[in-house]
């Protein structure tokens, strides 16, 4: 049932209470986390700069727009609703098929208009966000991701989760939505997490719910093949959110537009431990290593370090 | 931006010091016991007495119960609005007086008893054997059942226990019972006649059961029979056991009327009954400390009601701390952080089942109606309060339910902190239409568990006596909840969370 913690930190595993304190509360100011916990601040931040984000189409801050809503949303094409403060994937519904004033989810699932307020009363009333404070509702053009990756993802976009410490990228994974985390991309409700090889942006080896998997549960597609295009692209794109937010321990997510190219789709100061169990390794080895860094380097130049030092395949 | 440990581990040691120097100096000089010790139990006992007034002169005797076998009188008091009120010690009774009154009235009278163990029996004065006036065919029954009797008795009292256990006897072939059943069906009242028949002296008394938190109790018959050298013994009429029942206290012990009211009808009296229970040592600090000193940091110089506050606050930290262990050691998720100690705080006065049954139910009432108001498309706020007000009329319900049932145990549902409970059900629904009806078993099931490990906490005895006699003790914990927030090792549940990583991946680094 239970494995001997000194195996786990011979590992070099993180656990929760030391990622929260040796990591979290030492490497992320508190003043900086509004601008990653609030997806307006950091398109803001992003705004102009090499970094992408998916593109902003309407925010909304008063119940009174919430009237107004088939006026703000998009007259064709999918969207996305999500809270600007929201968490762990809560509160975003995802219209794969806009034929207003009739809208479709991802699964078929038919949505009028009624169903977009009351979702987004819902948002401005802070029900998805942290500590539920008043909240604002964004609406983002829904991500044209690359075909790619299609069979590798049931409904949902898959996306990359790259850990940045101090600006380095430390390790990553893509999460995979099945039927079971019912489109979404989070590991505990049962996406698929493939560790993917630092240097290489190959597959190490996949996991749900914790259990080695070698299939994609619902497309049966071999997970072991998969290989994210311009790898290295990826990585400095992830290493310059450092620069830009201050936060030494930071979670990107990125998905791969077939237009834009790589888009941030979020960060997060409080990235999940998952990540160890999708590449089958701990993070400590590799955080302690970066902490030995002295050298001031730049973004290319630590992609550079990472690559060459957390190879899986050496 | 790394801070040096040191002054923090510094500031846990001190707080730990002063904590245990505190509670140690207390012991010493106080001599307050570091264990709870004997305690003792005091039973408060209400009569209430109800009649209807003739609008003219009222006046009403009631019994009123002294010392006797286990239990010592320790102060009674009475409450009547308007009425004279008077002790007589003569004859143990207490009379109210008024010269007008009108309609229903109620009495109170309210005695407080210590389970003393030395406490011994008065003698009290045989009663008048009262002339039998047996018609026949009665009379002849009667006659014989005596002889049978006086057959295999030695005196009195034996004479008595074989009379109970005749009466008594499951399965009565006496055909001279059964007729004189027929003039007299009470047990008591028959007893009491045959005795008397037999030149015995017997009357019946009347007793108390007690249970802690019962509402209008009625009195139990007894029966005392009396022998010549005037030496007495109880009888139980219904069971035939001889000896006064353990949890009994007799309320009358005479021949007299337990209630007599002139001027007013319809009387009727019935009784609750509480218990205490204080440890010796509380009680003797609290004369202690009487006499104040700024040194004697104590709780006891609080006023009586203030005490009573500051004995459930003072637990607070034990059920935080109880949830600090649970999250930071073993890893369990919970709906709230603090909201398992409100719901453990809510247990002490309901007791664990009836307040675990209490919990689920109103929670899975609230998740009903929840699902109901989430289609009605509300805004947050309005939502919350119409959960509030869902879950006022759950409780109301469910008290109404029980109480009509019988079930007294259900009215303890109001202690339930009712805005805490609308927001722990909006969160579960939303977690329910979130991650599935799994997740919301998860953290309800987490929540419940650390709030019963937190109630057993707090209700330990040994931790009670702590937490209230040692303020120092507050300070230890706080040490402890400091050094907690400081681990960084791993959790219990994420040893079986990478579990399977040790498993495939052990001996390879990087």
């Amino acid at each position: 049932m239970l494995v001997n913690p000194f195996k786990l930190a011979q590992m070099g595993i993180l656990g929760m209470n030391e990622r929260n304190i040796r990591y979290i509360s030492r490497y992320n100011q508190r003043k900086l986390f509004p601008l990653v916990d609030n997806k307006l601040e950091t398109k803001k931040l992003l705004e102009n700069s090499d970094i992408h984000v998916p593109e902003l189409l309407a925010t909304i801050e008063h119940q009174s727009q919430i009237n107004n809503l088939h006026g703000l949303i998009p007259k064709s094409g999918g969207f996305v609703i999500k809270p600007a403060k929201g968490s762990g994937g809560k509160g975003i519904l995802v219209v794969q098929h806009n034929n207003a004033p009739t809208f479709f989810k991802p699964n078929g699932t038919e949505l009028q208009v009624e169903q977009l307020q009351h979702h987004c009363s819902n948002i401005l009333a802070g029900l998805y966000s942290l500590g539920g404070k008043l909240d604002t509702a964004i609406i983002e053009r829904l991500i044209n991701f690359d075909q790619l990756f299609s069979d590798y993802s049931f409904e949902g976009v898959p996306d990359i989760r790259i850990i940045i410490f101090k600006g380095y990228p430390v390790m990553a994974m893509m999460r995979l939505s099945t039927e079971a985390s019912d489109g979404k991309a989070n590991l505990h409700q049962g996406a698929v997490g493939v560790g993917l090889d630092i240097s290489t942006g190959r597959a190490l080896n996949a996991v749900q719910f914790g259990k080695p998997i070698s299939h994609h549960p619902d497309t049966q597609q071999q997970l072991a093949e998969l290989k994210v295009p311009n790898w290295q692209e990826m990585l400095v794109l992830a290493a310059k959110c450092y620069e830009k937010t201050g936060l030494g321990y930071l979670g990107a997510d990125i998905v791969l537009d077939v237009e834009r190219g790589p888009l941030l789709l979020e960060l997060n100061a409080r990235p999940g431990l998952s990540i160890q169990i999708a590449n089958g390794c701990g993070l400590k080895p590799r955080l302690k290593l970066i902490e030995k860094q002295s050298e001031v380097r730049t973004a290319e130049q630590r992609v550079l370090f990472s690559q060459a030092e957390f190879s899986n395949f050496s | 931006m790394q801070y040096a440990r040191w002054p923090f581990y510094t500031l846990i040691g001190i707080l730990f010091l002063t904590g245990l120097i505190m509670s140690v100096y207390r012991h010493i000089t106080y001599q307050v016991p570091f264990l709870p010790g004997e305690t003792l139990t005091t039973w408060s006992i209400e009569a209430r007495v109800e009649f209807t007034a003739d609008n003219g002169p009222v006046k009403v005797k009631l019994t009123r119960p002294y010392n006797q076998q286990g239990f010592a009188r320790l102060a009674e008091s009475s409450a009547s609005s308007g009425y004279g009120v008077a002790y007589l010690d003569d004859d143990n009774v207490l009379e109210w007086t008024i010269r007008q009154a009108q309609g229903e009235q109620t009495l109170f009278y309210r005695v407080d008893f210590l389970d003393d163990q030395m406490q011994n029996d008065l003698v009290t004065e045989a009663a008048h054997i009262q002339p039998t006036s047996l018609a026949e065919p009665y009379l002849t029954a009667a006659e014989q059942i005596h002889q049978q009797l006086l057959a295999i008795s030695a005196d009195s009292i034996s004479y008595a226990q074989q009379l109970f256990k005749l009466l008594t006897a499951e399965e009565n072939t006496q055909q001279n019972l059964a007729l004189l059943r027929d003039a007299e069906s009470n047990q008591a009242k028959l007893a009491v006649t045959l005795l008397n028949h037999a030149g015995i002296a017997a009357s019946i008394i009347h007793a108390v059961k007690l249970e802690d938190g019962r509402r209008r109790q009625a009195l139990i018959p007894l029966i005392k029979v009396w022998d010549k050298q005037n030496s007495s013994a109880i009888f139980n009429p219904s069971s035939g056991k001889r000896g006064k029942p353990q949890d009994m206290l007799l309320w009358q012990q005479n021949d007299q009327p337990m209630l007599e009211v002139m001027g007013g009808y319809d009387s009727n009296v019935s009784f609750s009954i509480i218990r205490h229970q204080e440890s010796i040592a509380s009680a003797i600090k609290a004369q202690q400390n009487v006499q104040q000193s700024l040194v004697n940091f104590s709780i006891h110089s609080l006023p009586l009601e203030e005490q009573a506050l500051f004995k459930t606050i003072l637990l607070l930290p034990v059920g935080a701390l109880m949830v600090c262990i649970l999250r930071i050691l073993v890893g369990l998720r919970t709906s709230g952080t603090f909201m398992p100690v409100l719901i453990a705080l809510a247990f002490i006065q309901t007791s664990l089942l009836t307040g675990l049954v209490g919990f689920t139910l109103i929670v899975f009432t609230g998740l009903l109606l929840r699902s109901y108001l989430s289609h009605l498309n509300l805004l947050l706020v309005a939502r919350i309060s119409a959960v509030i007000i869902s879950v006022i009329a759950i409780i109301t319900l469910f008290s109404l339910l029980s109480y009509q049932i019988g079930l007294s145990e259900g009215l303890k549902v109001t202690f339930f902190p009712m805005i805490i409970l609308s927001w722990t059900i909006e969160r579960m629904s939303v977690l329910w239409e979130e991650e599935g009806a799994k997740e919301v078993v998860i953290q309800g099931g987490g929540s419940l568990l650390t709030a019963v490990i937190a109630y057993l906490a707090m209700t330990n005895e040994f931790i009670r006596h702590l937490t209230f006699n040692f303020l120092g003790v507050q300070l230890i914990l706080l040490a402890a909840i400091l050094a907690l927030g400081n681990y960084t090792g791993y959790r219990l549940f994420e040893l079986a969370r990478f579990k399977s990583l040790v498993e495939k991946y052990a001996g390879k680094s990087i």
